[in-house]
C-alpha cells in the first residue's frame, strides 16, 4: 500500500464513511424517536401507522432498499440522488425502526407512578413526556442506542455497493489493483474497530452524564470503564438485556 | 356531608344546572361502580364531601378507599356514575343536553382544583427538590420562575427542609421524599387533597414527621383533605368526618368520637378492634 492509496482513496474513504455514519445516524435518531413516541400515542390510528413503519423497516434489507433508493426511485420518479444521500436514506430509515423499537422500551420501562403523579400536578400528555418520561428513559435508551450506532458504522460500508467512494470501497479498489487482500482487509477491520470504539467512548461520556442528572452514582469513568457492562447488551437487536428496558419487551 | 346509600338527585339530564345550587358541596359521587375485570371494587356508590372539611376513609384492604382517589384524580375511570367537584362532572362534560365522555381539556380544568399525595412519593428523580416543586406551577399553571422559586422556597420551609432543595430526591430519606411530594401537591393551591396512605411506605420513625406537616396543614389551611389512612390516631385528630367503607359501599359515616368511640355497625367494631 502506497503513499498515494492513503492519500488519494484511502483517507478520503475514511472521512466518507465517518459522514455517512453521522448523516444516518441523525436520520435514524429523529425517526426512532417520531416512530418510537408515535408508537405509544393515544390515537388508534398514529400507532397502527407507526407500527406499520416498524414492521416494514425492521424487515427490509437495507442493501436492498438502498440498490432500490439508488436505481429504482430514479427511474420511476425522475429524482436522482446523488450516491451518499441513497445510502444515508437507506441506511437511516431502516436503523430508525430498530431504534424506534429503544425508544418506545425505554418509555414503556418508566415507572407508571411517574406519569400518574404528572397527572395529578394537571401536566398535558406532552409535557410529561418532554418533562419527566423522556429525561428518565434516556439514560436506559443510551447503551442500546450505542449498539445500534455501531452496527449502523459497520452497515455503511455497504454504501461502497453503490459505488460511494467510503473506505471499503477504497479497499477494494486497492484489493482489485494490487491483489493484496490480507494487509488491505486487515486494516480496514482495524479501522472500523477504532472507530467503533470511539463511539463506544463517547455514547459512555453521555450516559454517565445522563445518569449524573438522575442523581445516580455514575459508573465507573476512564477510556476502560464500564467495558464489562456492554456485555450486557444483546447484539442482535439492539436492546438492552438489562432490567430496565428488557422488562417492558 | 353526608353519605347516603339511597342515590339523590340524578342531574345528568339537565344542562342548566346551576352548580351554586349544591351550596358548599364540592365532591359529590353519584352511583359510581368501578370493576377490576370481574371484582366489583366500587359498588353503585354515593357520597359527597363538603368544602374544607378533612374526611377519613377507613375500612378493610380491598374495600375501594384508594379506588375513590384514584378515581378524583382522574387515574382510573368510573365505569357506572359520575363523578362532580365543585358542581362541574369531572369525567363526564354536558353536550346538547347529553353527558359524554370528557375530553382531555375539560378533565383538566376541573382535575387543576385536586391534589394527590402518594404512598410511594413519585417524585421526579431527574429534578433536584426544588425543581421538583416549580415544575408544575411554572410548566401548568404558567407562573414565572421567580414566583413558583418563592412558592416552592415557602413550602420546603414550612415542610422543614428549607436546606435540601438542591439535592436530588435519591438523597433523601422516604419521610423527607413524602414531605417534598405534600410540598409539590400544595404548590398547585388545589381546593382538595388525596392522601393515599401517605405513611405506609415509611419506616415508623419518619411516620411522625409526615403527620405533623399533615395536621399543620390541617389546621392552617382551609383545604379539603380525603384521606386513606390507617393511622387511626391521626384519623381521629384531624377528621372532621370518617367513612368506612366495605365491599365497595359506606357502611358507616359519622364523626371521628362516633365512629372510634361507639360505631353502631358490627362490622366497624370488628375492622376497629383489628387495627386499635
Amino acid at each position: 500500500m502506497t503513499g498515494a492509496f492513503f492519500q488519494s482513496w484511502f483517507l478520503p474513504g475514511v472521512w466518507i464513511t465517518v459522514q455517512v455514519t453521522f448523516l444516518s445516524a441523525a436520520l435514524a435518531f429523529v425517526i426512532s424517536f417520531v416512530i418510537g413516541l408515535a408508537r405509544t400515542a393515544p390515537s388508534r390510528i398514529v400507532r397502527i401507522l407507526a407500527g406499520i413503519y416498524f414492521e416494514v423497516f425492521r424487515s427490509t434489507s437495507s442493501l436492498v432498499f438502498m440498490f432500490w433508493i439508488a436505481f429504482t426511485v430514479p427511474m420511476l420518479f425522475q429524482i436522482k440522488f446523488i450516491g451518499m444521500a441513497a445510502g444515508v436514506i437507506a441506511l437511516g430509515m431502516t436503523y430508525g425502526a430498530y431504534g424506534s423499537e429503544i425508544v418506545r422500551g425505554a418509555l414503556a420501562a418508566v415507572p407508571p407512578a411517574q406519569r400518574e403523579a404528572g397527572i395529578a400536578l394537571n401536566f398535558t400528555r406532552v409535557q410529561r413526556l418532554r418533562r419527566i418520561e423522556i429525561p428518565q428513559a434516556w439514560p436506559e435508551m443510551l447503551p442500546p442506542f450505542n449498539n445500534l450506532l455501531i452496527e449502523l458504522l459497520k452497515g455503511t460500508s455497504l454504501v461502497s455497493l453503490i459505488v460511494v467512494a467510503d473506505m471499503t470501497f477504497a479497499g477494494n479498489l486497492q484489493r482489485l489493483v494490487t491483489g493484496d487482500s490480507a494487509p488491505v482487509y486487515t486494516l480496514l477491520l482495524v479501522v472500523y474497530f477504532v472507530l467503533a470504539f470511539l463511539l463506544t467512548r463517547g455514547m459512555r461520556l453521555l450516559e454517565r452524564r445522563a445518569k449524573a442528572k438522575l442523581g445516580q452514582a455514575p459508573p465507573k469513568g476512564g477510556l476502560f470503564g464500564g467495558l464489562r457492562e456492554r456485555g450486557a447488551i444483546d447484539a442482535v437487536t439492539g436492546t438492552a438485556g438489562t432490567a430496565g428496558t428488557g422488562g417492558a419487551k | 356531608m353526608s353519605a347516603d346509600t339511597t342515590p339523590t338527585d340524578p342531574t345528568p339530564a339537565d344542562p342548566h344546572q346551576n352548580p351554586a345550587v349544591d351550596g358548599s358541596e364540592l365532591i359529590r359521587f353519584d352511583k359510581v361502580t368501578k370493576r377490576f375485570g370481574g371484582n366489583t371494587v366500587l359498588d353503585n356508590l354515593c357520597f359527597s364531601v363538603d368544602s374544607g372539611k378533612h374526611v377519613t376513609l377507613i375500612g378493610p384492604s380491598g374495600s375501594g378507599k384508594t379506588t375513590i382517589l384514584r378515581l378524583l384524580m382522574t387515574l382510573v375511570k368510573p365505569d357506572e356514575g359520575t363523578i362532580k367537584v365543585n358542581g362541574d362532572y369531572l369525567t363526564h362534560e354536558e353536550r346538547g343536553g347529553k353527558l359524554v365522555p370528557a375530553g382531555e381539556k375539560h378533565i383538566r380544568e376541573v382535575r387543576k382544583n385536586i391534589g394527590m399525595v402518594f404512598q410511594q412519593f413519585n417524585l421526579f428523580p431527574n429534578m433536584r427538590v426544588l425543581q421538583n416543586i416549580m415544575e408544575a406551577p411554572v410548566q401548568v399553571l404558567g407562573l414565572s420562575k421567580d414566583e413558583a422559586e418563592a412558592r416552592a422556597r415557602e413550602l420546603l420551609d414550612m415542610v422543614g427542609l428549607a436546606d435540601r432543595c438542591n439535592d436530588y430526591p435519591s438523597r433523601l430519606s422516604g419521610g423527607q421524599q413524602q414531605r417534598v411530594a405534600i410540598a409539590r401537591a400544595l404548590a398547585m393551591r388545589p381546593q382538595v387533597l388525596l392522601l393515599d396512605e401517605v405513611t405506609s411506605a415509611l419506616d415508623p420513625e419518619l411516620v411522625a414527621g409526615v403527620l405533623d406537616v399533615l395536621r399543620d396543614v390541617a389546621r392552617t389551611t382551609d383545604i379539603t383533605m380525603l384521606c386513606v389512612t390507617h393511622e387511626m390516631n391521626f384519623a381521629r385528630d384531624i377528621s372532621d368526618q370518617v367513612l368506612m367503607f366495605d365491599g365497595g359501599k359506606v357502611i358507616e359515616s359519622g364523626s371521628p368520637d362516633k365512629i372510634f368511640g361507639d360505631p353502631d355497625h358490627e362490622r366497624t367494631r370488628e375492622f376497629l378492634s383489628a387495627v386499635l
